[in-house]
């Protein structure tokens, strides 16, 4: 598994571009909100929280397709699924390098989202910390999507019609949960919900991304 | 399994068979629907505080409840297509995707023509109604994998594992009167026993009716699937010859 991590961080990293390109629409989504709303810095800090959630997640939409199309494309799919370790494993590992290059950087982005949006400290921090649980949570159920429609020719779309409302949850919890914080109110509830989701989802969805991956295979 | 589960298995049995229930099953979903109708829209007493308008409800709650009812048949026949591999119950998983997402469809239309005069809005974002309509995109999710594979067999099986993912959202939609502070209405009970006499009984008579409408439909558009994907078969091809002899 831990050859699985290096493998896959070693490819991204062969890739920036591809990896760097989301996180650039991400910023680019923040930016087009105040353009669109007006520059009034209260009203943005009000509606911050859902804003840098929903920009997160089409930008962690796109770079989804990553996950699994360029090793169907050359045959590695493949080889992984005939691994002797157990499927669900390599699908933990592949999916945990994804996150570590879509995810993680929308956290380390995230002051500069902030900054735009006139979103406070105790905000900021609510959004670093509904980041981390969230975007490893989307990781895993967008995974499931993906390995549902790598073999499919125009499956970019659908990924977003099939994801989007299994991510719905996350969203709710997560911009009510840095809407408390951006008023200093105690989060530790929703980050409780957020977590509970996170642990079913690396629990269960391995499973259901290793039937799909088999699935879209044979 | 069951021996008579893997005799279903048989497109062309399967398809005699339904034939057969389906003209039953049409009536009985006839009677039992203008029945329950007929005494809810007419005969029942008016609500002491919704006037006449609450009638809307006969039409609302079934298809509230089967929204939800046909996801969980979907879910149970995704599982034993894909545990016990039968293409025959990927294809009633299939049969039964639109008209839960109909029934999920009137469920939200009357539910926001009834929310217009009683709760003064037409939408409003709380647990139920959020889960309902999220419940609605997974059924259009569901049906678009459907059609996005070449392959049919492949197109059950991919559609089986997101059916089953989704079956999360069921008892979120079930328990969110519970869980949450809704502006939609709690529950009324087992049985709905909170609801008067005169209401309920036609309440349940249009529950029952809209079963039957269900399975009616869902046998219609089996036999439907199982001639477009049997198509081949010498069995099919009969059916095909006296329908084009007549």
């Amino acid at each position: 598994m831990q050859r699985i991590l290096l493998r896959e961080l070693k490819i991204a990293f062969r890739h920036r571009a591809e990896v760097i390109n989301p996180l650039w629409f991400f910023l680019i989504i923040v930016t087009l909100f105040p353009l669109g709303i007006g520059p009034e810095s209260t009203l943005l800090a009000r509606i911050a929280p859902g804003i840098v959630w929903v920009a997160a997640l089409l930008a962690s939409l796109l770079g989804l397709e990553r996950m699994f199309r360029d090793d169907y494309l050359d045959g590695s799919l493949e080889q992984l699924l005939l691994l002797p370790t157990p499927l669900p494993m390599v699908v933990l590992a592949k999916v945990f390098a994804h996150w570590l290059t879509s995810g993680l950087p929308l956290i380390i982005l995230s002051p500069l989202a902030s900054l735009f949006l006139s979103l406070n400290f105790t905000g900021w921090w609510g959004l670093v910390l509904t980041l981390l649980l969230g975007t490893l949570t989307f990781s895993f159920l967008g995974a499931i999507g993906v390995a549902l429609t790598v073999g499919l020719r125009r499956g970019g779309v659908l990924l977003s019609l099939l994801v989007l409302p299994l991510a719905i949850p996350i969203l709710i919890f997560a911009s009510s949960a840095v809407d408390a914080a951006s008023q200093d109110l105690a989060i530790s509830g929703y980050l409780a919900i957020l977590a509970a989701m996170l642990v079913v989802s690396v629990v269960l969805a391995p499973f259901a991304i290793a039937a799909a991956l088999r699935v879209s295979l044979q | 399994m069951w021996k008579w589960l893997h005799l279903l298995a048989k497109p062309d049995r399967l398809y005699r068979l339904c034939g057969q229930w389906l003209p039953w099953l049409a009536v009985a979903t006839a009677c039992t629907l203008a029945f329950g109708w007929g005494w809810g829209f007419v005969f029942a007493p008016p609500d002491y505080q919704q006037g006449e308008s609450y009638r809307i409800m006969y039409i609302h709650v079934p298809a509230a409840m089967w929204s939800m009812g046909i996801y969980a048949a979907m879910a149970v026949s995704a599982f034993t297509g894909l545990v016990w591999q039968m293409k025959m119950s990927d294809l009633v998983a299939r049969a039964m995707a639109p008209i839960g997402a109909a029934f999920t469809f009137i469920a939200l239309v009357t539910g926001s023509a009834w929310g217009k005069p009683m709760w003064g809005t037409w939408w409003i974002w709380d647990a139920r109604l959020t889960s309902e309509l999220i419940l609605l995109f997974l059924y259009m999710g569901i049906i678009a994998l459907y059609h996005a594979f070449d392959d049919r067999r492949a197109a059950g099986r991919a559609a089986s594992i997101l059916i089953l993912v989704g079956v999360v959202n069921l008892p979120i939609i079930h328990y969110s009167v519970q869980w949450w502070n809704t502006l939609h209405q709690g529950s009324s009970g087992l049985l709905q026993q909170a609801i008067a006499p005169e209401m309920r009984i036609p309440l349940r008579w249009s529950i029952l009716g809209y079963l039957l409408f269900f399975i009616t439909l869902t046998l219609s558009r089996l036999r439907n699937l199982l001639l477009l994907t049997e198509q081949h078969r010498p069995w099919a091809r009969e059916i095909a010859h006296q329908e084009i002899k007549k």
